[in-house]
């Protein structure tokens, strides 16, 4: 218990501190770096020693002085967003904000949201491990990272105030946030956290100060600041209907079956409601491709390590509640759609966080699907796909902001060759992106068990979003990772900027990409396997099989093995460079040709981009309107169907 | 019986590269003749190769012969664990592993005709990537497994539950086949657009690994369109080779009477078919309840 408190409570100690240092003290430097890894190695700590004693932890049955606290909590945030809207003139999110936390106290002071005996505000299970692991270890990678960049990112940026002691102050709220999230029970309690964590990334997205920055940063709260309404709402309906705030208890409740789970739709339903908000599903992606204004760090945590997988924690935890219901309609079609229509936007964007940011949504939407499908094997791969995608996408987010800091761009076209002018940033991006869509790399084995999932649903539609988008997917992956190996004659290295704890980082990523695609039975064994175990109450199945997890680590013996292999087949041939095929008018040096005044002219070798099929103007107003539709379609026909 | 096991897989590893030239110079023999001319020797494509592998190594970039390698790898690990009888999903996604090894290797060389064919390609698999995942899918349906060998071992031969699949496959084989209409990225004609397309800057050595994969990857294909006909009966047998054999012809036919089209034509019309000839008839699989799953 005392473990616990401490991961929740640390974070919001070194906030503090970080606020209170000064500016680009030494002392700020090594505080930062001691903060972040006490986080990683206390949350490795924690997850192995509960793995050990192998029991579901319940603390806290009695907390009003901690329920007081919060409660100020919560209004000192409605303060915060009050003083911000008023500032900035978006009074829509000060009214937001007041109805949401007047309700949930108005609810709290009529004392109906003690919990029943026998339940706990704290709780501990595998998921909450697998959580614990992804936020702690990746996200205090990332804010391990950011100290380095965030000086370069100074430097780079004179007309930004630098208000870096601040950034990384709310960096360790957001992972304080996240833990508190992760390991409470009481809705009234993850309310609290998801709230915080709301207007922390309201905080970073809006760090430049820019207009566009601030713009961005307001249209991230509204849509969260809705996401956290109808969290209130659950809250209040469950509370007042079915008499629980626990989110466990609400759960059990809607898989019984009887006439109280037709009731547990509706809170069900704004929860899922609130996680398509935090996990920027279509209609709601677009705040999280706003939030690449803010500088690289804060896009990887809020991409990776916090906020979306937030959202999808909440969905993959309410997915047993949601199998075969309408929640779990709303929720795999707009999962589905997402997945699908995201995928398409990505093919047209060429800023490389753009790029990343519409992969997320892509992403999410499949561990949204899974989440919706509810069944045993869609909620293990709902699990596995958010491990990979966190350290995979960490990984490519860094990656993007080391190339940004040492070439001046982020765009894909501008990683040309980067082969050969940043070879060491190259290959952590390949390893990257080969993460994220080939096999036998994590995030394809967790596809897979997303295929099947659905095919033993019956879902054809998801079946046909899988597999259309999948293709998309291997479009706009396979683009970059061309760019990037393009071997361009006569250019030289470029210097790399990359700070050395920058490097630590990005190369321990780089391993967890690898070793995660040889170690993902053993997580599934341990830790997935024992989760489903619980709460299916059955024997749990192992998707991918043993014979094809050999098959798999064949393959990554294979990759590993490709160079020596390379040089048996090449044989003991001299091997001449020659120049590359240009129609007869190559100029000798594989770069300028002979144009038809017979000058040479410079080649430039640009991406396909289908902007006349894919662009953000043909498709993402039609994408937003056909998924807002069918969500308020669902949400009308859930709650008339109760109320009715 | 079966006869997807590892003595079949190394059967493959062995002759594929035999089997694979001849249909190849077969195909070109037949093409001349629907063409009106006489035609190389059947057996042209091996002394191709031959031809190539004698020639000097000349590359654009060190990095060219290792990404060849890694497609000639990955294609022969395709084809293998396809004849080993393992899990079809796992198959197709080697063979896209290794279709990007092959993508890779074009685009290091960093030339303008090379890095047109990249983009091409890759437009080329989005188009037919959808097929050959929902080919998986409704294998699982109707015999309800993944695994190459259970779905041999089948009672009814697949191909009468999913016809629309067995279409849809044979229209996706000719991007895969790299035959007109639908063969933007690499032309196999000196006076296309393309030059050679993805093997622009390829010669010698490396050029011949290119060739012989393709034999792998052609013999594998024809393997994929023999499993729609395989059941347990060992008549299956027989009557897969000539349906495999009529395909082949199929191929060749729509090849010479077909004029390449433009690549939009290629990606909607695929799409489409994907669409009409496979989610159709997944729908119709999953509302009757037909099939195992």
């Amino acid at each position: 218990m005392s473990m616990i408190g401490f991961l929740i409570l640390f974070p919001f100690v070194v906030a503090i501190l970080m606020a209170l240092m000064k500016k680009g003290s030494l002392l700020r430097r090594y505080t930062l770096y001691l903060g972040a890894a006490i986080i990683i190695v206390c949350d490795i700590v924690f997850a192995v020693s509960t793995l050990l004693n192998g029991q579901e932890l319940h603390f806290l049955e009695e907390t009003h002085a901690i329920d007081h606290v919060i409660l100020v909590g919560e209004w000192l945030l409605v303060a915060l967003v009050c003083f911000y809207s008023f500032k900035f003139r978006k009074y829509y999110c000060a009214l937001l904000s007041v109805v949401q936390t007047g309700a949930v106290t108005w609810l709290e002071l009529t004392g109906k949201t003690e919990l029943c005996p026998g339940s706990a505000h704290i709780m501990v299970d595998h998921l909450t491990i697998i959580m614990c692991l992804i936020v702690g270890v990746v996200g205090g990678l990332i804010v391990l990272y950011a100290m380095g960049y965030m000086r370069l990112y100074a430097k780079h940026h004179t007309d930004v105030p630098d208000r870096r002691s601040f950034f990384f102050a709310v960096l360790f709220v957001f992972l304080g946030a996240m833990h508190g999230l992760i390991f409470s029970d009481n809705m009234l309690w993850i309310y609290f956290f998801w709230e915080i964590t709301s207007v922390c990334s309201f905080l970073l997205i809006g760090y430049s100060q820019t207009e566009e920055a601030t713009n961005n940063s307001f249209r991230a709260l509204w849509m969260n600041l809705l996401g956290g309404l109808g969290f209130a709402v659950a809250i209040i309906y469950a509370t007042l209907q079915l008499s629980t705030v626990s989110l466990q208890s609400l759960i059990h409740i809607a898989i019984g079956g009887d006439e109280a789970a037709a009731l547990a739709l509706v809170p069900v339903a704004f929860l899922a409601f609130a996680g398509l908000t935090k996990s920027a599903q279509m209609p709601f992606s677009r705040w999280l491709l706003g939030a690449m204004v803010a500088p690289t760090p804060t896009s990887a945590l809020l991409h990776s390590a916090t906020m979306v997988k937030a959202g999808v924690y909440l969905l993959l935890r309410l997915g047993p509640a949601m199998t075969g219901n309408q929640a779990g309609l709303m929720i795999t079609l707009i999962g589905g759609f997402t997945f699908f229509a995201a995928s398409c936007l990505a093919i047209a964007q060429s800023d490389g966080k753009k790029v990343l940011a519409y992969s997320t949504i892509s992403n999410l939407g499949l561990i949204t699907a899974c989440a919706g499908i509810g069944t045993q094997e869609a909620i293990w791969s709902g699990i596995f796909l958010m491990i990979f995608h966190a350290v995979s996408k960490s990984l490519l987010f860094l990656t993007v902001g080391a190339i940004e800091n040492s070439t001046g761009s982020r765009n894909v076209e501008d990683m040309h060759g980067l082969i050969v002018r940043l070879p060491n940033l190259a290959y952590v991006c390949i390893v990257g992106i080969m993460g994220m869509f080939l096999a036998p790399f994590g995030m394809l084995v967790a596809k897979w068990a997303a295929l099947i999932s659905f095919v033993d649903s019956r879902n054809v539609l998801l079946m046909a979003f899988l597999c259309f988008g999948s293709a998309t997917t291997l479009f706009y992956w396979g683009k970059w990772l061309c760019t990037i190996i393009a071997v361009s004659n006569q250019t030289k290295k470029i210097k790399d900027k990359t700070k050395k704890m920058q490097w630590v980082v990005l190369g321990s990523l780089a391993a967890g990409v690898i070793l995660l695609c040889i170690t993902f039975p053993l997580i599934s064994s341990y830790v997935v396997e024992p989760y489903l175990a619980d709460v299916f109450e059955t024997g749990a199945t192992n998707i991918i099989g043993l014979g094809n997890t050999y098959l798999l680590i064949m393959m990554v013996c294979l990759l590993l093995l490709l160079p020596l292999i390379s040089r048996i087949l090449g044989g003991k041939r001299e091997v001449k460079l020659d120049l590359s095929y240009m129609g007869g008018i190559n100029e000798g040096d594989n770069r300028t040709f002979t144009d038809s005044f017979g000058e040479a002219k410079e080649m430039y070798l640009s991406n396909w981009y289908i902007t006349e099929w894919f662009g953000e103007d043909k498709m993402l107003g039609k994408s937003l309107i056909l998924s807002a539709a069918v969500m308020v379609v669902l949400l009308v026909m859930i709650v008339g169907g109760v109320i009715l | 019986m079966t006869f997807f096991s590892w003595p079949l897989a190394i059967g493959y590893l062995i002759l594929a590269p035999f089997i694979g030239g001849f249909f190849d110079g077969l195909d070109r023999k037949i093409s001349a003749r629907m063409q009106g001319r006489t035609g190389p020797s059947v057996f042209q494509s091996f002394y191709d190769v031959s031809k190539l592998l004698q020639k000097e190594s000349k590359m654009v970039n060190h990095l060219q012969q290792f990404l060849v390698c890694g497609f000639l790898v990955f294609v022969v690990f395709t084809g293998v664990l396809f004849f080993a009888g393992a899990d079809l999903l796992m198959i197709f996604f080697a063979l896209t592993l290794a279709g990007i090894f092959y993508v890779l290797q074009a685009s290091s060389a960093n030339a303008p005709f090379s890095a047109l064919a990249v983009q091409r390609e890759l437009m080329q698999m989005m188009a037919y990537e959808p097929m050959v995942l929902l080919t998986a899918v409704g294998f699982y349906v109707v015999t309800g497994s993944f695994a190459v060998r259970e779905i041999s071992l089948a009672d009814r031969s697949a191909i009468c539950l999913m016809p629309g699949f067995f279409l849809g496959f044979i229209f996706i084989m000719i991007i895969k086949l790299r035959k007109s209409p639908f063969d933007v990225s690499t032309g196999h004609h000196a006076h296309q657009e393309v030059v050679q397309g993805l093997n622009s800057d390829l010669s010698g050595p490396v050029m011949a690994l290119v060739e012989v994969s393709h034999w792998y990857e052609n013999v594998f294909l024809y393997g994929v369109i023999g499993l729609f006909i395989l059941n347990n009966q060992l008549w299956s047998v027989p009557v897969a080779l000539v349906v495999c054999f009529l395909v082949f012809f199929l191929e060749i036919l729509i090849d010479n009477v077909c004029a390449r089209v433009k690549w939009q034509l290629m990606f909607r019309s695929t799409w489409i078919f994907t669409i009409i000839a496979g989610v159709i008839n997944l729908l119709v699989l999953i509302l009757f309840h037909l099939g195992v799953k």
